[in-house]
């Protein structure tokens, strides 16, 4: 449904936009169709920038973004691309103008999209997507933001979404601004909405919420995928010494960090990009030592290859 | 004992009305122990952390004692407090990146700093405790916007040790950092307790996952109120109150799907601190509740070292 290749994007900055920052570099995945694809990485990883692309917010400097075999810089009707695909933010109280209640987000979309549907049928409407984001509407229609909570305010735009009958969601560390007892019942929605069809890009720094709701894994690392593939592989075999960085480091319930055995830390010693097993195939900067799961080169200090004076990334024309 | 605190109270002057952040809370916290002080957002946690540093205009004492070492803190006064700041009780603020002068080279802003206490800086020292954050001695040549986020943030972890306080309180100190240094900073703090540069600390913090990892102790906050506080283990694994029970059953961890385990979290909101209700306050969203918790359950000890507010606990 949704594809991007080889998608870079290269911000402008310094003075008269003289330096360049390159935020993403060559990234290429997939969103099918009733798919929690999740987008993990640290700050300055690109991850916000790839759902921005997504959504139209920000240009794409190489490569292309297509949805539906459709290129999605070159849409020629915005509107009809964001009945299909819509995102929601991590800040839920910005997403609400204070003076007014918060259902006119709702009312919004009625005029924007759907000028011709009575008020009545409308109320039925909003009052379904409400319930399924189980929300009480007597609960929260007619109330203002500051007397909604965090929760409630990021279901009520994900139900506003809804009312579109999007196909891809793009959820940019909706969860991080919530709390701690509510943040499982969002997670738990967007598994969910799986059911209906809906593929959601869930991007986040937190892997433990990524492998809670995911089916699939995207690593970033700097702007580059370091590894992607089915999350139970990349999360239960991860091949990249980043990912297993990450993983270290994320603190558990029941282990400690300085519990965890040594063998669990130390890494494999090959870079799985340039160890890999004759044949294995490669597809842009990544290697696909199994099936579905890929994972770039380690990079210098954990590849061998990268401290021989002579390396280099592959270039473009050594893809296959 | 080198924390006593009883029955201390806290409200919020608002236009609304007084918001009774702290609503009798009662806790001790031993020589040589981290205690982890975590709840959600508005539970009143970094109200408690900041009230035995400083209380600001907003914030008024409306009861309770607080004790350091066997010394009264004066904790309603803030002149008098001056006294204790940053020699006995000391604070690592949520923003720490924005906590350092910009005008200042950072040696210098710590010898301006150390002055106004009447101390001198010891340069090898200062050198070597900048190199038990990772941090290189030029730091002190250089202002805070050459250095990181992350860099600036060790920085105050520095400074705010200097005089070897009995009590930091590290407010939310990792919540804005990626998780790779998360852990780094973390280690660190143990590392200001291991190195004698504290005696005890409390972290604060919502992460209980992350606190899990480094304190001795954690306590828990619900609306005002201590809910239960414990050591780690007992409150990871063994926790009696409810809300600590569902809050811990409901954290995602990695390794849990939701296809194969699926964690619910806690129905409801808590309870608003302007007008709060009578007796336990977690009662409208607890599965256990019973006529009793109309009455306020006390915040017993029910095995050593394990204090619980619950009537079912006891």
């Amino acid at each position: 449904m949704l594809r991007l290749d080889g998608v870079s994007k290269i911000y402008r900055a310094g003075p008269f936009g003289g330096r360049e920052l390159r935020a993403v570099s060559g990234v290429g995945f997939e969103v099918n169709a009733g798919e929690v694809v999740s987008l993990i990485g640290e700050s300055g990883s690109g991850k916000s920038t790839i759902g921005r692309m997504v959504l139209r917010l920000a240009s794409v400097t190489e490569g292309t973004i297509t949805f539906d075999g459709e290129d999605v810089s070159a849409i020629r009707s915005p509107k009809a691309y964001y009945r299909q695909v819509q995102g929601v933010f991590q800040d839920p109280f910005s997403g609400f103008n204070p003076i007014f209640a918060a259902d006119r987000v709702f009312e919004m979309i009625r005029r924007e999209y759907f000028p011709r549907v009575s008020r009545a049928a409308w109320r039925e409407r909003v009052e379904s997507a409400l319930a399924g984001v189980r929300l009480d509407p007597g609960q929260v229609l007619g109330r203002y933001p500051h007397q909604l909570s965090g929760g409630q305010l990021q279901r009520m735009l994900i139900a506003r979404a809804l009312l579109l009958d999007i196909r891809l969601l793009v959820a940019d560390e909706i969860i991080s601004m919530l709390d701690a007892s509510t943040r499982v019942d969002v997670l738990n929605l967007l598994a969910d909405l799986r059911s209906r069809g809906l593929g959601v890009l869930f991007v986040t720094h937190d892997l433990s919420l990524g492998t809670y709701v995911s089916d699939r894994t995207v690593v970033l690392r700097r702007g580059r995928i370091a590894e992607m593939g089915p999350t139970e592989r990349v999360f239960g075999d991860p091949l990249h010494p980043y990912t297993r960085t990450l993983l270290d480091s994320v603190p558990r319930l029941h282990v400690k960090w300085a519990e965890r055995r040594d063998e669990e830390r130390a890494g494999r010693t090959v870079c799985p990009f340039h160890d890999r097993a004759p044949g294995t195939p490669v597809r842009g900067d990544l290697a696909e030592p199994e099936k579905d799961h890929h994972v770039a080169c380690a990079g210098p200090g954990a590849c061998p290859a990268a401290e021989e004076p002579e390396f280099r990334q592959p270039s473009a024309k050594e893809r296959v | 004992m080198s924390l006593t605190v009883t029955d201390l109270r806290v409200h919020y002057r608002t236009p609304r009305g007084e918001v009774r952040a702290l609503d009798g809370v009662t806790f001790t916290v031993a020589d040589g122990e981290i205690m982890g002080l975590a709840g959600e957002s508005g539970s009143g946690k970094s109200t408690l952390g900041t009230s035995l540093v400083r209380l600001d205009g907003r914030m008024r004492h409306v009861g309770g004692t607080v004790e350091l070492d066997g010394v009264p803190l004066p904790v309603a006064d803030s002149a008098a407090m001056d006294r204790f700041r940053f020699r006995a009780v000391s604070v690592i603020p949520q923003y720490s990146m924005s906590a350092l002068n910009p005008t200042r080279k950072i040696g210098k802003m710590v010898a301006e700093l150390l002055a106004s206490r009447g101390e001198r800086p010891d340069r090898a020292e200062l050198e070597r405790r900048l190199a038990l954050v990772g941090l290189p001695p030029d730091v002190l040549g250089r202002y805070p916007i050459e250095l990181s986020g992350g860099m600036k943030q060790r920085v105050v972890m520095v400074v705010s040790t200097l005089l070897n306080p009995s009590l930091l309180i590290a407010d939310e100190v990792t919540s804005a950092l990626d998780v790779s240094s998360q852990k780094a900073v973390a280690g660190m703090l143990l590392g200001l307790r291991d190195e004698g540069l504290v005696t005890s600390m409390i972290m604060v913090t919502h992460d209980i996952s992350l606190v899990y990892q480094i304190a001795d102790t954690i306590a828990v906050m619900y609306a005002g109120r201590l809910a239960e506080k414990a050591p780690a283990d007992v409150i990871v694994t063994a926790p009696r109150h409810p809300y600590t029970r569902l809050l811990i059953s409901s954290l995602p961890e990695v390794g849990v799907r939701q296809a194969e385990r699926r964690l619910d979290g806690i129905p409801g909101t808590p309870p608003s601190l302007l007008d709060p209700p009578e007796g336990c306050r977690f009662r409208d969203r607890c599965p256990l509740a019973f006529d009793r918790c109309a009455e306020r359950p006390p915040f017993a000890e029910v095995a050593p070292g394990h204090s619980v507010a619950c009537w079912k606990a006891v």
